[in-house]
């Protein structure tokens, strides 16, 4: 009586028996799930307060001399430049690769295809430095003259040109291949997620192959390519060793990307000046990292709230 | 027999006839394509000819003449199928030429330093030719273990509690910023190891372990993702099945979960190392750069793969060629290491990939 009472009256009262080695694992794994997120407010926390003596410091103590906000907003249009640079060029391209690997390539290679694009991410950043200093800075020279000569009545290609070729141009390609694997990455895989009942039914009403990927595939996958393309921005924002070697940066803030003067970014400035800095210039740099961790999160939590929202109403999952 | 009965009523509606299909065969496009590049070839020789200008004229006049006669022969719906399919090709041939110049140029230039020396001797007291990266290969593979001793725990454990325990708002908040921190710039990453260690231990204190705590903070959420996507692949029978046996909820994740897992973890783990190991900015502001060997990551500076291949390369000294050639084979040899990572990683999945049976 006893025996068939006790089972059924405990489960009631206290849910399942929760052993000690159950407590602690739950525990620390939850644990661990917090200290990320402490560690993500840690960060922004640190530099913070490290930079707060920039922030409180008089001007003329700032590296510059003419205070904080003139120093990091030719930094900041820097930034944006090179980003934006890569972006345009990285994104039709990326998305052309997409749509290559997904519908266009032989089944048999496709994959094959994906992963040699993906070897593209592999490689380090310092790589695609030395890489660009080396071949891309040259072999971009004449393109420079070229620009200079008869495209000048832009305010981007106001020249004069810069000999080396080591300019925000030639920056903004490099990332531009840089992220290149990113975007495609996210692209190949929200195309190859279209409904095949669409595709099918597309072709079967007689579409032609890029009717069909006009109406039944990027419909589908525009929010993802979006997301990617901000993935990708937000990855190029924060590069820095390619950009820290090929740029050979001035501090005016100039939009002129082919001349020799170039904003720096703020990347490539702390990873320049950082080993060097003292005092206050430390706090200086911490400060406009601060600056870019903002963007960058801002322009991450964006383009993450774009993917989330879409596989809420794809239905794919 | 169709075209006979509207023969003969063909002078009254004209526009009735079923058009005839006609295409272009395959050999035909290739064979326009080739004839535009060939035409390419001839305009570039008309300005001195180069491979750049044969290349760039030939695409164009390619995917011209394929378009042109495809919307004469075909008409306007296939020559715009055509086009675009000459265009997506042809973003795929621009994405592999910086690849395939990218690998040749290292190879050219690194091959040259790539001896003995290389991996047997550091810096210590060498200003010219020799020298090696004995001290910065040592110095990386130190750090990069020391990161993925702090990352793997932290970021399984993550894994074990989206997949296994989370619930609600704790489960999504966490999902969102490991993706957002995903995207924290590696050099922000080393300001917070600087940062930290600063106001721990005061203005001057160097260690590798700053290098690997900044390397962590990049590490971390590599892990949780690719840890999680192999989780939730674990099918539901086995727990249900072990819950079913009355093992509890601990030991089951333990001994049927993680084993499950395992080829999938390996790989994901072997993926995120690769992803660090060439990071340069973090360990540029925080490790710095030695000439000689230090083993200790918890005392003193110490020369990484990455940091001395840029300092090489930017601050050469007298013997210009000399240090040139040790940034190149530097590079080099980061190459093959992040590719011999991805490597094993695709080993991994394949070796200890579970036995279905089915």
């Amino acid at each position: 009586m006893t025996a068939t009472k006790a089972p059924t009256e405990r489960p009631a009262k206290q849910g399942a028996v929760r052993r000690p080695g159950d407590r602690i694992f739950a525990g620390s794994a939850k644990g661990s799930g917090i200290f990320i997120l402490v560690v993500l407010a840690g960060v922004a926390a640190f530099l913070i307060s490290e930079a707060i003596p920039a922030l409180t410091a008089p001007a003329e103590d700032i590296p510059g001399g003419e205070g904080l906000a003139s120093y990091i907003g030719p930094l900041v249009l820097g930034t944006l430049l090179a980003a934006v640079i890569a972006l345009v060029v990285a994104t039709p391209l990326a998305v052309g690769i997409a749509l290559f690997v997904t519908y266009y390539a032989p089944r048999r290679i496709a994959a094959a295809l994906g992963y040699v694009i993906d070897l593209l991410a592999a490689i380090p950043s310092v790589v695609y430095g030395f890489w660009g200093l080396a071949v891309m800075a040259p072999a971009l020279v004449p393109f420079h003259e070229w620009a200079a000569e008869h495209l000048s009545w832009l305010p981007f290609f106001a020249g004069p040109t810069s000999a080396s070729g080591r300019t925000m141009l030639t920056v903004g390609l490099v990332l531009g291949v840089m992220i290149l694997p990113i975007i495609s990455a996210i692209a190949r895989e929200v195309f190859s997620q279209a409904p095949a009942l669409h595709r099918e039914a597309a072709l079967a009403l007689g579409a032609t192959r890029w009717e069909m990927i006009r109406m039944a595939v990027l419909p589908y996958g525009k929010s993802g390519v979006i997301a990617g393309a901000m993935l990708g921005l937000g990855r190029a924002l924060g590069e820095t060793m390619a950009v820290a070697i090929i740029l050979s940066g001035g501090a005016g803030a100039t939009v002129n990307l082919i001349s020799s003067s170039n904003p720096s970014t703020i990347a490539s400035n702390i990873a320049l000046r950082f080993p060097e800095a003292t005092g206050v210039g430390v706090n200086t740099l911490i400060a406009s990292g601060l600056v870019l961790f903002v963007i960058t999160l801002a322009v991450n939590m964006l383009a993450r709230w774009i993917v989330n929202r879409r596989a809420d109403f794809s239905g794919a999952n | 027999m169709s075209t006979a009965t509207r023969s003969a009523s063909g002078t009254s509606a004209p526009q009735d006839t079923v058009r005839v299909e006609r295409r272009l065969s395959r050999s035909a496009t290739v064979g326009l394509y080739l004839a535009g590049i060939a035409l390419g070839a001839g305009l570039s020789a008309l300005t001195g000819f180069a491979v750049t200008s044969t290349v760039v004229y030939g695409v164009i006049l390619g995917t011209l003449a394929v378009y042109v006669t495809s919307r004469a022969v075909e008409g306007r719906r296939k020559a715009t199928d055509r086009l675009v399919t000459c265009l997506v090709t042809t973003a795929f041939g621009i994405a592999m030429v910086p690849l395939v110049s990218l690998v040749w140029t290292v190879l050219s230039k690194g091959l040259a330093r790539l001896d003995g020396d290389f991996f047997g001797m550091s810096m210590f007291r060498i200003v010219g030719e020799g020298g090696g990266a004995y001290h910065a290969i040592l110095g990386t593979v130190i750090i990069t273990l020391l990161a993925t001793a702090i990352s793997v725990p932290i970021g399984l454990l993550t894994a074990i509690y989206l997949v296994e325990y989370g619930t609600g708002r704790l489960k999504r908040g966490i999902t969102f910023f490991v993706d957002v921190m995903t995207g924290i710039p590696s050099i922000v990453a080393g300001l917070f190891a600087f940062a930290l260690f600063t106001l721990l231990f005061g203005n001057d204190f160097r260690a590798g372990v700053m290098g690997a705590v900044a390397l962590s903070v990049l590490m971390i959420p590599v892990v949780v993702r690719s840890c999680e996507e192999v989780l939730k692949l674990v099918p539901n029978e086995l727990r249900e099945a072990s819950y079913a046996l009355g093992v509890p909820k601990w030991r089951t994740v333990v001994k049927v979960v993680l084993p499950t897992a395992i080829a999938g973890l390996g790989t994901g783990v072997t993926l995120a190392i690769a992803r660090v190991v060439g990071e340069t900015a973090p360990l540029l502001i925080t490790v710095g750069l030695i000439t000689g060997t230090n083993l200790n990551p918890f005392d003193g500076r110490m020369a990484t793969l990455p940091v001395f291949a840029f300092y090489q390369l930017t601050q050469p000294g007298t013997a210009t060629q000399a240090f040139l050639d040790r940034a190149w084979t530097a590079a080099l040899v980061l190459i093959i290491l992040v590719m011999a990572l991805n490597v094993v990683a695709r080993l991994i999945s394949r070796f200890f990939a579970p036995k279905t049976g089915r």
